[in-house]
């Protein structure tokens, strides 16, 4: 087990980190999810001891580490470039970890084919890494991981620089590995899709914070606040500023929104949905859905879907569609919205729904 | 723990402190010593202040010595620069030639200094050197021994030949490292080859530059060696560097007092410029930063 | 802006090629019409850098014509050929300002002060870099960098064509969706022709009109997004696009029916008596694969289901064969699920390509 307790990073009066508090259980898997800059290669350098926090403690199964070394932890990591010995082969590669920690004989190479087995890297094993595809690159750097046996498994975008299919693959393959292994296993990304994928634990990053943690699905569907939204939401979420008086609340063009029995107990001001671009409808989607004018700027077709970038009461939102929907540039439309797919943030940008459900 | 990791360290690094009080802080603190003292021998020694530093800064001598220093070192960087520049440009960027111009600029820095000064003291010579006979069978009076312009210019083409190939592999090694993109994307601009070095190679080898002209400058300024060999200062004193009349006031007329001085005063003037030029230099390539960096 | 004809174009980097595999890429024959855009898309190795750089004259292909409009420019210089390229990596002059970067390919040119600045300020207001023009490139962030980049193929009017090779790699996911709308935008507004390589099948469908899918050096496929999806001319292009890719399936073709292990599935077409074909497959998408109770359909083994957000993935086998279905947000998945095959959007491969109607 992995716990931070209030960790902050400063360096040259620049917060890089601010106050993060986790608990990552063993055999867990946790994704850092956030855009670039967002602090998670900090925040992992911080897990794994090659930078000592500016506040805060580390602990390691309720031990203090804070200020110890790397060296002295057990941590493995894998990184976005692929980072091997060239000189030596891919089984010398794997088997590096192991002649470090002392390991002898038959032991050595039984975890070493292993390891090669589980990563299908066993026809490349005399190799050097340089004459080997980056996915196989990639794939010894993480067998790497794995024979030593590390209690702390920190991967940094490891798919990155990979091709889109040999991502899939091994998207599949990874969380499968080292659940197995029972090692607490991060997993840095700043795309949304890939942390739903791999499910797990999720915690969101913006500007060196956590906004959230919890289970990825979870985070995903009652995000916290809007940050939050933001960050886990990929097209980008679809924002609509909201006024509310009484029991219903009105857009700019004085479009009513009935508000639900909970929101009703809401005090009046300004609020904003969100809600995600697989929620803007093109046609009516249900008796409740609301009716909103829209231009469009630009569709793109992935093929089974359409993306329709729109400004909608001078929001810039884009619609997901099944199917092909050519929409010429610059048509007027209208757009449909369902109250029920609202996310409600208030002012401050908390999410009214976690707001209401903390008890008082 | 930390604590433990730590005290290693210091210990690791323990040599070369012992090696570097050996070799640089003890003499520095001898000649500090020296410089404020005098003696007759007999190792007694009578505490002048700073009588010493007056008379050098108001001798004529050390006067002139200065200035053919910075003449000569700023000559030295005016032609190394931009010939090291220009000949790292020529040089291939992939193939068989590639080896083959490292080890031919690397030749030249393999030779000790005073086997160069030798190697120019008999090349130069009017009657058996190739150059000297050369020149002055085209009808140039070229001797360094007796013409103070022939000195200087055969101690110049010295340096040089032995140092310009610093620049080149420096400059080179700053070129290699641009992505090719950048080259393929001047050409589909249309850049000229002016262009493409004031705008692409140029940023991109400002760092090793500075590197180059601090290591030159600094290196030109201590310059001993060669002259010494060649033209031991001479004719008359037109080739008397502060180095070479150091050690003649030090070893040659044994004055410890006013040589330890002008050590001293030299150190500061090397220290000074490469900070000036440091800074100058760096500056260009911050300013920019500073410029971005504001929102 | 111009059409880009490729004639039996091959390319091998080694000095003397013999066998086929000798070659990054055998045999490309292709038209780019005047202001369509396209992607050439594939994975690392397939050709498609090479391709691109046939195009832009950093390569000369080892046989074969290029034209521009008719007019062989194969052995035209880069600069000759008025392209504009935006490298996987931002490309940009660091000590120059955001506005001299843009005049820079003008100046080039000898193009007047007047009409420099005239043409500069329209792009920077069209890149949306206005409030940028006077600060220095080097210290911009990637998404700006690339618009700086597409921004000096743009203010060229002679630009025959713009090519991308990856642009979108360093750009974070939230920027990758403005600046791929931003991109569209722009190819609406002034016609060029485009090429765009990348490996990303879902930056390739939503920004070409046309999908040049690559392989081994080969061209497998050209079609539209809808096509490339619906109707995969070989199960490669099947399993490249889609995330996860097309289910594909050994199958006996009996009539117009395909048995699957021991079941049948309707086909919308047979297979030609008269061709033999060595290996037969069944091939349908994820998203076509409906669920059924007990009984309705095939049996299916669910190994995994994926939550991810707006659908889940059900990953299953039949008899030892992956099998992937996507259920949609709101639908329920049956106790002991079976899959149901859309007979309109299954598709039959012979020896791995697609045997169309009447064929």
């Amino acid at each position: 087990m992995l716990e931070l307790r209030g960790v902050s990073k400063t360096v040259d009066g620049m917060d890089h980190i601010r106050d993060v508090s986790l608990r990552l259980e063993s055999g867990s898997l946790n994704v850092l999810l956030g855009p670039t800059l967002s602090g998670k290669t900090t925040l992992m350098r911080l897990m794994a001891g090659l930078d000592t926090p500016t506040a805060g403690q580390v602990l390691v199964n309720g031990q203090d580490v804070t200020g110890v070394s790397v060296r002295k932890r057990d941590v493995a990591m894998v990184y976005q470039q692929f980072i091997n010995y060239p000189a030596l082969t891919v089984y010398e590669n794997i088997a590096s970890p192991l002649r470090v920690a002392g390991v002898k004989g038959a032991d050595v190479d039984k975890q070493v084919r292993k390891a090669a087995d589980l990563m299908k890297l066993t026809p490349y094993l005399d190799r050097t890494p340089l004459n080997l595809s980056g996915g196989q690159q990639q794939r010894t750097a993480i067998a790497r991981a794995l024979v030593k046996g590390a209690h702390l498994v920190l991967m940094d975008e490891p798919l990155a620089n990979l091709d889109y299919k040999l991502r899939e693959e091994l998207r599949d393959e990874l969380p499968k590995i080292f659940s197995e292994s029972g090692a607490v296993f991060v997993y840095a990304t700043t795309e949304p899709t890939e942390a739903l994928l791999l499910g797990g634990r999720t915690a969101t990053l913006h500007e060196g914070q956590v906004s959230q943690f919890g289970d990825t699905i979870d985070v995903y569907r009652n995000p916290q606040d809007i940050v939050t939204a933001q960050t886990f939401s990929d097209p980008p979420l679809n924002l609509l500023g909201l006024t509310k008086s009484g029991g219903e609340f009105r857009t700019s063009n004085g479009t009513v929104i009935p508000a639900s029995e909970e929101e009703k107990r809401l005090p009046d001001g300004h609020y904003k949905a969100g809600f995600r671009p697989h929620h803007l409808y093109l046609q009516r989607p249900s008796e409740d859905a609301v009716c909103l004018p829209a231009v469009v700027d630009v569709s793109e077709i992935t093929g089974s879907e359409s993306y329709i970038h729109l400004t909608c009461l001078n929001h810039r939102w884009v619609a997901l569609e099944h199917g092909i929907h050519n929409v010429d540039v610059d048509a007027k439309i209208d757009v449909f919205v369902d109250a029920k797919n609202f996310m409600i943030f208030d002012d401050e940008g908390r999410s009214v729904a976690s707001l209401m459900h903390e008890p008082a | 723990m930390e604590k433990t990791v730590n005290n290693k360290a210091w210990f690791m690094v323990l040599p070369v402190l012992l090696l570097v009080a050996f070799t640089a802080v003890i003499p520095l603190m001898t000649v500090v010593n020296y410089a404020f003292q005098d003696s007759f021998g007999n190792n007694q020694f009578f505490w002048v202040g700073i009588e010493w530093f007056q008379e050098l800064l108001s001798s004529e001598r050390f006067h002139d010595a200065l200035v053919r220093n910075l003449i000569f070192s700023f000559s030295i960087l005016a032609i190394e620069i931009p010939l090291g520049i220009g000949i790292a440009l020529c040089m291939p960027k992939k193939g068989w030639g590639v080896p083959v111009c490292l080890v031919l600029m690397a030749l030249p820095l393999l030779v000790p200094w005073n086997v160069v000064g030798t190697i120019w003291q008999v090349f130069g010579r009017a009657d058996i050197g190739l150059l000297g006979y050369f020149l002055n069978s085209l009808g140039i009076n070229y001797n360094y021994t007796q013409d103070p312009v022939a000195a200087w210019a055969t101690v110049i083409v010295m340096d040089v030949w032995h140092w310009t190939s610093l620049v080149v592999l420096l400059c080179y090694a700053g070129l290699v490292s641009i992505p090719e993109a950048y080259y393929q994307a001047a050409r589909i601009d249309g850049a000229s080859r002016w262009a493409v070095f004031r705008y692409i190679q140029l940023p991109k080898m400002h760092s090793v530059l500075l590197i180059a002209v601090l290591l030159r400058f600094m290196d030109s300024f201590m310059i001993y060696t060669e002259p010494f060999v060649v033209t031991g200062g001479g004719p008359g004193n037109s080739t008397t560097f502060l180095s070479i009349d150091l050690v003649k006031m030090a070893i040659g007329q044994f004055d410890l007092g006013p040589a330890a001085a002008m050590s001293l005063v030299y150190f500061l003037i090397i220290l000074l410029f490469s900070w000036v030029f440091y800074t100058a230099m760096n500056n260009i390539g911050t300013e920019k930063k500073h410029y971005a960096g504001e929102e | 802006m111009a059409r880009i004809d490729l004639d039996h174009i091959r390319h091998s980097y080694l000095p003397n090629p013999t066998s086929p595999s000798d070659y990054a890429l055998k045999e490309v024959n292709l038209t780019f019409e005047d202001g369509g855009a396209y992607a050439l898309l594939g994975s690392s190795g397939c050709g498609k850098t090479t391709l691109l750089n046939i195009i832009s004259g950093l390569l000369t292909p080892s046989e074969g014509d290029l034209l521009f409009d008719g007019k062989p420019v194969t052995e035209l210089s880069t600069e000759a050929r008025n392209i504009a390229q935006v490298f996987q990596f931002p490309v940009v002059y660091d000590t120059m300002s955001v506005y001299d970067n843009l005049a820079f390919p003008l100046r080039n040119r000898g193009v007047p002060a007047a009409e420099v600045d005239q043409k500069v300020s329209e792009i920077l207001r069209i890149i949306d870099l206005e409030s940028k023009a006077k600060r220095k490139a080097q210290g911009l962030t990637a998404d700006e960098k690339q618009k700086i980049s597409l921004g000096r193929g743009l203010v060229r009017s002679d630009t025959n064509a713009i090519l991308f090779d990856e642009p979108l790699t360093v750009i974070d996911p939230h920027m990758k969706w403005v600046l791929r709308s931003q991109l569209k935008h722009l190819h609406k507004q002034f016609g060029f022709t485009m090429v765009y390589v990348t490996h990303d099948q879902t930056e390739a469908l939503t920004f070409a009109d046309k999908v040049v899918v690559m392989y081994g050096g080969e061209v497998v496929q050209i079609g539209t997004p809808d096509e490339l999806f619906r109707k995969p001319q070989h199960t490669f292009v099947g399993y490249f696009i889609g995330s996860p890719g097309m289910n594909i399936l050994p199958c006996e073709v009996d009539g117009t029916m395909a048995r699957v292990g021991g079941h049948s599935v309707p086909l919308p077409c047979g297979l030609d008596p008269k061709k033999v074909a060595q290996k037969t497959e069944v091939g349908i998408r994820p998203e076509f694969v409906k669920l059924g109770g007990a009984g309705e359909g095939l049996p299916l083994k669910v190994n995994a289901v994926e939550d991810i957000g707006r659908y889940r993935i059900l990953r299953g086998e039949m008899e030892g064969v992956a099998l992937n279905a996507i259920v949609g947000e709101g639908m329920s998945i049956p106790e002991s699920p079976t899959a149901l095959f859309d007979p309109t959007q299954t598709n039959l491969y012979a020896d791995s390509w697609l045997v169309s109607e009447g064929a």
